[in-house]
C-alpha cells in the first residue's frame, strides 16, 4: 500500500498544463480568485464555470477528481448558503413562516457566497492537481525571495517542504511497523470509544516521535557533510524558464478578467 | 605516489560535551592516497568518532587533524575539507534530502554553487559509476537498503572527491546490499585512486582492506595490514572482535597438527593452502 502512495492530490499525467511554469500557474491561481470574487452576475459564474470546465479538459484531469476536492468543504458551503439565505435583511420576501424569512435578495446572496467558495476550491484543486509538490515548492521559494530582504526564511521555508515530503512516504512506512510491533505485544488500536482509541496512539506517537528527533539529527549531520550553509550562494539543478505558453496563459487570464469586468459594467 | 598523505592525525583527542572521559584519545594515524582503510572497533569504542573528526563534523578538543594538507580546525576551509573528504552515514533513509534519485545526487553540487549547465554531466556520470543511471528519476523509498547507499555515494561522488569516508555504511543492509555497497567503494578505491576510509565491525569486509586499523576504548590499538592483525587471534579475542571466519578455521587446524601458513583471510586464501597441503602436484602446475 505504500509504495504506489501518491503525495498530495497530484495527478500525474502529461498535458498543456501540467507543463505550465508553476510560478504563473501560482500567481494565475491567485488572479482567478480575485476573479470569481468579481463576479456579480449568475452569468459571470457560468462563465467562470465554463472555464474551469474547459481548463480541465485541457489539464487531462477529469472533472470529477476536481469535485472531490469539494467534499470535505461540503458542510462549510451548505452553512455559508443557509446563513446567508436566512440572516441577509431584505425587502422582496418569498417565503416567510414561523421565524424564518428568505427574500429574494438573501436567496441571492446566499447563492452568490456559495458559489464563489465552491470556484474557489475548484480554482485551487486545479493547481494541486496539476503541479507537483515540488515544483509547488519551487515556485514558493521564487515568489517570496524578494521578502528575504525583510529576513523573511523563504529559502529555508522550501527546503522545509521538501524535506517533509521527502520523508512522508520514510514516515508512513515506520508508522506501519511500529504498530504492528505494537499489535504483537497487545495493542488494539480499533475498537472502544474515541477516547480509548486516542489513548491507544500513545504508544505509536512516542516512538515514532523519538525516531522523527534521532532521523532530524543524523539528515542535519548529512546535509552538513555534504556541504550545505543555507541558500547564501546556492545553485539548482531545476531552473525555471518562462515559456511562451506562459505568457498564452496570462493573456488568458486578463481576458477572462477583461470579460468579467466588461459584464459587470453592462449588467 | 607522493609522500604528503591524504589524512594525517596527530596526537588527536575529543571529547565530547559534558563526557567524564574522551571518546578517542592521542590517536595517530596516516592514511595515504589510494589506501582501502579499514577501521574496526566494537560498538563505543570511539570509530565513529573518528570518522567524523575526519570531515570536520567534530573538531578535535586536542591535537590536529589533517585532511588533503587543510586543518580542520580551520573554519575557512571546513566546506573545502567536506568537498574532498565525502562521508556516507548507516542509516540510508536519512542522508537523502531530496524526492527524487537525481536531484539528489544534486544537492551537494548545488551547495557548492555549481552552475546547472555543469551539475547535469557531473550527475549522469556519479550515477553511471555507482550504476544506479536508470534510477535518476525515481523517488528515493521506492529503493532497497544497498541502492539508497549507492545513491549516497553518488551524490559524494559528483562533488569529485579525493577520500570518502563510509561510517558503518552497511550496518543497516542485507547481505546482498553490503556486497553491493562494498563492491562499489573497492571499484572506486581501484578505477579512481581514491582513498577509502571503511569503518566496520564486520571482519569479513576488513579483510578486504589493505590495511586495518583497530580502535578500542578510545585508542588506536592495532594498525597493519588485515593478515599482520587478524594473525594476533588472542589479542583480538582480548579486544572482544572476532576474526575472520577462515582465520580462526586456520588456527584451530593448526592447533590440530595441520601446518597452515598465517594470514588466511578468505576461502580462496584457505582453498589454496589446503590444496597445497594435500595434493602438492595440482598447484604446482
Amino acid at each position: 500500500m505504500l509504495k504506489n502512495i501518491t503525495l498530495g492530490q497530484y495527478y500525474p499525467v502529461d498535458s498543456l498544463i501540467h507543463r505550465l511554469d508553476p510560478r504563473i500557474k501560482l500567481i494565475l491561481t491567485i488572479a482567478f480568485i480575485v476573479a470569481v470574487f468579481m463576479v456579480h452576475t449568475l452569468a459571470g459564474y457560468a462563465v467562470i464555470f465554463a472555464f474551469v470546465f474547459w481548463l480541465s479538459r485541457l489539464a487531462k484531469v477529469p472533472f470529477r477528481m476536481l469535485l472531490r476536492g469539494l467534499k470535505p468543504l461540503r458542510f462549510i458551503v451548505i452553512l455559508t448558503f443557509l446563513l446567508n439565505l436566512f440572516f441577509t435583511p431584505g425587502e422582496k420576501v418569498l417565503v416567510e413562516f414561523w421565524i424564518i424569512r428568505i427574500t429574494e435578495e438573501s436567496l441571492l446572496q446566499a447563492v452568490h457566497y456559495s458559489l464563489r467558495l465552491i470556484f474557489l476550491v475548484l480554482g485551487t484543486s486545479l493547481l494541486t492537481l496539476t503541479t507537483s509538490p515540488v515544483s509547488l515548492s519551487d515556485a514558493i521559494e521564487i515568489l517570496l525571495t524578494p521578502l528575504k530582504k525583510i529576513r523573511f526564511p523563504a529559502h529555508e521555508l522550501a527546503m522545509m517542504m521538501t524535506i517533509a515530503l521527502r520523508f512522508i512516504p520514510t514516515l508512513l512506512e515506520e508508522t506501519d511497523k511500529i504498530m504492528k510491533a505494537q499489535m504483537a505485544r497487545g495493542a488494539d488500536f480499533e475498537s472502544g470509544n474515541l477516547f480509548n482509541r486516542a489513548r491507544a496512539m500513545v504508544p505509536l506517537l512516542v516512538p515514532l516521535f523519538v525516531s522523527a528527533f534521532r532521523r532530524a539529527g543524523d539528515l542535519a549531520m548529512a546535509m552538513e557533510s555534504r556541504c550545505y550553509h543555507g541558500g547564501e550562494g546556492r545553485t539548482r539543478l531545476r531552473v525555471l524558464k518562462i515559456q511562451n505558453n506562459d505568457w498564452a496563459a496570462c493573456g488568458i487570464m486578463v481576458l477572462l478578467i477583461g470579460l468579467i469586468v466588461l459584464e459587470g459594467i453592462l449588467l | 605516489m607522493t609522500e604528503t598523505p591524504r589524512i594525517s592525525l596527530d596526537g588527536v583527542s575529543y571529547t565530547y560535551e559534558e563526557a567524564p572521559s574522551p571518546a578517542l584519545s592521542q590517536a595517530t594515524a596516516a592514511i595515504r592516497e589510494g589506501e582501502f582503510v579499514a577501521v574496526l572497533g566494537h560498538n563505543g569504542s570511539g570509530k565513529s568518532t573518528l570518522a567524523k573528526l575526519l570531515n570536520a563534523l567534530y573538531i578535535p578538543t586536542e591535537g590536529t587533524v589533517l585532511v588533503c594538507g587543510y586543518n580542520t580546525k580551520e573554519e575557512k576551509y571546513t566546506w573545502e575539507i567536506r568537498r574532498r573528504a565525502g562521508m556516507i552515514f548507516q542509516n540510508p533513509d536519512n542522508q537523502i534530502v531530496a524526492t527524487v534519485v537525481k536531484e539528489d545526487v544534486a544537492f551537494g553540487l548545488e551547495n557548492l554553487g555549481v552552475p546547472t549547465v555543469d551539475m547535469i554531466p557531473r550527475i549522469e556520470s556519479a550515477l553511471a559509476t555507482v550504476r544506479m543511471s536508470k534510477f535518476a528519476d525515481t523517488a528515493p523509498h521506492m529503493l532497497s537498503g544497498g541502492q539508497k547507499q549507492r545513491v549516497a555515494i553518488a551524490g559524494i561522488l559528483a562533488m569529485e572527491p579525493s577520500v570518502i569516508i563510509a561510517d558503518e555504511a552497511t550496518a543497516m543492509l542485507d547481505p546482498s546490499g553490503r556486497q553491493e555497497v562494498l563492491d562499489t567503494l573497492l571499484a572506486l578505491n581501484k578505477n579512481k585512486n581514491i582513498t577509502v576510509v571503511w569503518i566496520t565491525h564486520f571482519m569479513e569486509e576488513a579483510a578486504k582492506a589493505d590495511r586495518v586499523i583497530v580502535v578500542s576504548d578510545g585508542s588506536i590499538v592495532e594498525d597493519g595490514t588485515p593478515g599482520e592483525v587478524f594473525e594476533k587471534t588472542d589479542r583480538m579475542r582480548e579486544l572482544h572482535l572476532d576474526v575472520p571466519h577462515m582465520t580462526a578455521l586456520a588456527e584451530e587446524l593448526r592447533s590440530e597438527g595441520m601446518p597452515l601458513p598465517g594470514g588466511i583471510l578468505t576461502v580462496e586464501d584457505m582453498v589454496r593452502e589446503v590444496e597445497k597441503i594435500i595434493c602438492p602436484s595440482k598447484s604446482a602446475t
